[in-house]
């Protein structure tokens, strides 16, 4: 309770018009500033206590360390470090967070409080099989889903994410095609394409080769048939792709590719899009990742963990990676002995160690059954009507360059054409975070000039969009009429424009100890090694 | 349903602002004979939150947890306390619910605890230099030798024999596809490892030797004459850690001359989590940070002259790069990487000491007391929290036989080299500062009892 004895009212200074003053602590208010754990820390502090051992002779083979060097803090320290520095992050829960291709939707909290039930959590991947039959169940029930939601014929779930999925893809296509003693040295991929792609056919040995686009942004069909041929062993196609559009000719192009002998292997980045509404199996796909983390629902973490399990065509299911789960006298069985078995003659060995993000499958099989076959189909719908609704509110004042062509699927897509001369996409990005939001995909895909690639997802609501097309306006209106404070931007967050040439010149990518003189662990000194 | 903010009302007015008569309509590239026309067959449909918990429930209790009886599993992944405010703090929303900070003036929270967790484990590692983390100790593995092959121009990697199995597969499963070869052996159950072996094998096509440390039979050994023969001849000496507790207590790779340290860090702040997910660690010298894979923070400035931090050095990746990247690794493991780094946090070197302290007092006294078993030999001279028995009998029935008793009594290597019936009686065995007193008699009086 508080009493205002002096009858004391607010009211605006005129000091305060203008810049704000500084503080003597650099804070403002909410906003605190964050030293690093290496300025606050000390070798001697701790926030763990632990019991009292016996210490006997010990069995170190003389390697004792000398040296650690390893800061601490106790843990109230500890909370208000890491509790000041989340304040300097935009999150999903903080806003609209419209990253295109990167689904950025709602992380549920039952998926968190079930993935920490320690029957899931606190289970260790070389317990004897009886022990963990729970966990085998979680598995194989998932893959299930996977399955009848794409309409294939087997999952390999142990991909570590998106990436490692692709890869997983396409060694099952390289083994498949060596199988038949048919060796093919090229992948065709679109350059509309993640960096995955070519970056994973790389890793495979293959050598990448552009598929060209046609004016309406999908696959030029006709150029894809004159391209094939006996030395192409995939093709690499996003769909719905990186446009946000789908590929209508997408059996047309696997019939094309099968017919000249190749495989195709489809990116499942943009699943969302499409769940519960079309099953990549009934267009022809060979193989395909399946971004947990995206359409599933499992945090991004600030840049993971994902997931990334790989659907597979009965073409490929015998190729795919250990370990796998089956079921056997009523329980599930862990096939992992990399030796080859009648179980997997011809499977292209293991990934990873273990058996694949398990924390991931327990929150992703979660959110399926929370929505069951009726939701996904609705949160397909959601996020296309809400990506479409995005598309016909700023197409007068963004150039939108496939809209011409009809709907778009999650995503809607925008150029910087028209913008004033000396403005581009990034402006626009960093007034967004000015208004409270975070920006969309910048400069991407490539075949866009300076893409905008905005993916507002399901979990939006009408009036959080509204909101976000009224200052999207605002500021593609400045853009166009050359607006110079657009540059300023962002004024607003805990920092400026950062020097990104600044750091990638000169990399500092660990704390340096400053010396005893002063001399600091600025920018500008040479690195200085360990 | 709960997750879906938009009402009918919405969705129409939505619909009229597009001018589609229907849901459909937006859907109409994809091809009509292709469209479902309704829920997918034979799946359920949505469900309440308490219906979902309850299913999800019943299948987490068939599992035996790790903390639910007396618990000696290792190789390659370790039951630890962690501190409760880890796992506070990882599930702030700031932290779990953010993007890859490609946007650094609204990510600066995960950007420096990504350049804090690079220092780290670039100290814990004795390296200059550590990246922001891959997605586990075996696939990080794999990563290091591709690494050694651009910097050396050679293809050879001399793999020790006390290499986790599961990342040797990993390794000769990726080998088989871009052509390096690798030098592996199955290992023995002596107390010497085989760095004779390995220095032997070391010629002008070597382009690493990847040893584990310590190996998996928990056995420890000075690296520097692997080190001094690798560097001799124009190779690079590539470290292998499962266990970073144990550097607490022992020396680390880097300055006993590693170029390329790399391992699994999920026994600090993670989780067991049935194997997923970890967080690869990745460390080398600064000479060759250009040819390391994986994110990296760097610090910088902002306009106005302020400390932050930035996404650096990404033309090394596949975002840019494209098919000339050094790796086509795009997602690390951030959530876990975030959680390491509390927990050393927590730590410290004077925790991580105490704790490294701990665990190898009481894995002492385990194998002094399981060694007196008649019929048991301890295997290991040396070992930091992990050692290996060879049994009088079997060693994989054994461990199904501890089960029936309530133990969970560590891996065999049956189960981990099932092809190599001389290993068939090798235990191997984990003891951390979770083992109680009590834990280690019900051990030693189930592990008796097989043993007769």
């Amino acid at each position: 309770m508080s009493v205002n004895p002096s009858g004391w009212r607010p009211s605006a200074p005129a000091a305060s018009q203008g810049s704000a003053p500084a503080t003597v602590t650099g804070n403002r208010a909410l906003m605190l500033e964050e030293p690093l754990l290496f300025e606050i820390g000390s070798r001697d502090q701790t926030g763990v206590d632990f019991e009292q051992a016996d210490f006997g002779e010990s069995r170190l083979a003389g390697l004792e360390r000398q040296d650690l060097d390893l800061p601490g803090l106790s843990e109230p320290e500890t909370v208000r470090h890491y509790t000041r520095l989340s304040r300097q992050n935009y999150a999903i829960d903080l806003g609209l967070f419209p990253l295109g291709s990167c689904t950025m939707k709602h992380n549920p909290r039952l998926n968190e409080k079930v993935a920490r039930l320690p029957g899931f959590a606190d289970v260790h991947p070389l317990q004897p099989q009886e022990t963990v039959q729970g966990a085998l169940m979680v598995i194989d029930r998932l893959a299930g889903w996977l399955i009848e939601l794409t309409g294939m014929h087997a999952v390999a779930m142990s991909p570590k994410a998106g990436a490692h999925g692709e890869l997983c893809g396409l060694l099952c296509i390289r083994t498949a095609l060596e199988a038949r003693g048919d060796a093919r040295e090229v992948v065709l991929v679109p350059e509309s394409a993640h960096g995955t792609n070519p970056a994973t056919a790389a890793f495979c040995g293959y050598r990448v080769e552009d598929i060209p686009a046609t004016k309406s942004g999908r696959v030029d069909l006709a150029a894809l048939k004159a391209r094939l041929g006996a030395d192409v062993a995939a093709v690499m196609i996003t769909n719905p792709n990186t446009c946000g559009l789908f590929e209508p000719d997408m059996k047309a192009i696997s019939d094309a590719v099968h017919a000249a002998g190749g495989l195709v292997y489809c990116d499942g980045a943009n699943f969302n899009a499409i769940v519960g509404k079309v099953r990549p199996g009934d267009l022809g796909i060979d193989a395909m990742h399946i971004n947990l983390h995206k359409t599933f629902s499992t945090p991004h973490g600030g840049g993971g963990p994902g997931s990334g399990p790989v659907v597979l065509s009965q073409a490929l299911a015998p190729f795919a990676p250990l370990p796998f789960v089956t079921r056997s006298n009523g329980g599930f069985r862990l096939i992992e002995e990399e030796t080859a078995s009648e179980e997997h003659p011809r499977s292209f060995g293991r990934m990873t160690a273990f058996h694949g993000q398990m924390g991931m499958f327990t929150r992703a099989l979660t959110y399926m059954l929370s929505h069951g076959a009726d939701g996904l189909a609705q949160v397909a719908e959601d996020s296309v009507v809400n990506a479409n609704y995005l598309l016909r509110s700023l197409e007068d004042v963004l150039d939108a360059p496939f809209a011409f062509s009809g709907p778009c699927m999650h995503e809607a897509i925008f150029s910087d054409k028209g913008f004033a001369e000396g403005f581009s996409t990034i402006d626009v990005a960093k007034a967004l975070i000015d208004e409270g939001f975070h920006p969309m995909t910048m400069y991407f895909p490539l075949v866009v000039h300076g893409a905008m690639l905005i993916e507002p997802t399901e979990t939006e609501s009408k009036a959080g969009l509204d909101q976000f097309i009224a200052a999207l306006r605002s500021i593609a209106e400045r853009a166009r009429a050359g607006d110079e404070s657009l540059k300023a931007a962002p004024i607003f967050a805990p920092r400026r424009r950062l020097d990104e040439t600044l750091a990638a010149r000169k990399p500092v990518l660990a704390y340096q100890t400053p010396a005893p003189d002063g001399a600091g662990n600025g920018f500008g000194a040479e690195f200085g090694g360990g | 349903m709960r997750y879906l903010p938009l009402s009918d009302a919405d969705r129409s007015a939505m619909l009229d602002k597009v001018g589609a008569g229907s849901v459909d309509e937006l859907f109409r590239d994809v091809p009509e004979e292709a469209r479902l026309t309704g829920p997918i067959h034979g799946l359920p449909m949505h469900a309440s939150e308490m219906a979902v918990e309850r299913d999800m429930k019943a299948m987490a209790a068939k599992n035996v947890a790790a903390g639910d009886v007396p618990f000696f599993l290792g190789c390659g992944a370790y039951k630890h306390h962690i501190p409760a405010s880890v796992d506070h703090l990882i599930q702030r929303g700031e932290f779990l619910t953010a993007y890859t900070p490609y946007q650094p003036e609204i990510a600066q929270g995960t950007l420096q605890v990504l350049f804090e967790f690079q220092t780290q484990v670039a100290r814990l590692y004795g390296c200059e230099v550590a990246n922001a983390s891959m997605y586990d100790g075996s696939t990080a593995c794999w990563e290091a030798i591709g690494m050694a092959r651009r910097i050396t121009r050679r293809k050879k990697a001399i793999v020790s024999s006390g290499l986790h199995p599961h990342y040797v597969s990993v390794c000769r499963t990726m080998a088989k596809f871009t052509g390096d070869l690798l030098d592996t052996a199955a290992p023995e159950l002596t107390a010497e490892t085989d760095s004779g072996r390995m220095i032997a094998a070391i010629d002008s096509e070597t382009s690493c030797v990847v040893v584990q440390y310590p190996d998996i039979l928990g056995r420890i050994a000075d690296l520097t004459p692997i080190a001094e023969a690798a560097h001799a001849a124009g190779a690079l000496l590539v470290v292998v850690n499962t266990e970073p507790v144990a550097l607490g207590q022992i020396k680390s790779p880097g300055e006993m001359g590693a170029d390329i340290v790399v391992g699994e860090g999920q026994a600090i702040g993670v989780g067991l989590q049935f194997g997923g997910p970890y967080v690869g660690l990745f460390a080398t010298r600064e000479k060759f940070v250009r040819q390391m894979p994986g994110r990296l923070a760097g610090e910088t400035i902002d306009a106005e002259g302020k400390r932050g931090f930035v996404l650096t050095l990404s033309t090394r990746e596949q975002h840019i790069r494209r098919e000339k990247a050094t790796s086509n690794i795009c997602t690390n493991s951030g959530l876990c990487a975030l959680a390491f780094s509390i927990h050393m946090t927590l730590l410290g070197e004077k925790g991580l000491t105490s704790l490294a302290k701990l665990n190898h007092a009481r894995a002492c006294e385990a194998a002094a007391r399981l060694a007196a078993i008649p019929g048991v030999r301890l295997v290991n001279h040396a070992f930091f929290n992990e050692f290996t028995l060879e049994l009088p009998v079997e060693a994989r029935p054994a461990v199904h036989a501890m089960v029936e008793k309530g133990v969970l009594g560590g891996v065999s290597l049956g189960r981990l080299y099932p092809d190599e019936e001389r290993l068939a009686n090798g235990l191997v065995i984990a003891v951390t500062e979770a083992a109680s007193d009590e834990d280690i008699g019900t051990l030693e009086a189930a592990l008796k009892e097989v043993c007769q």
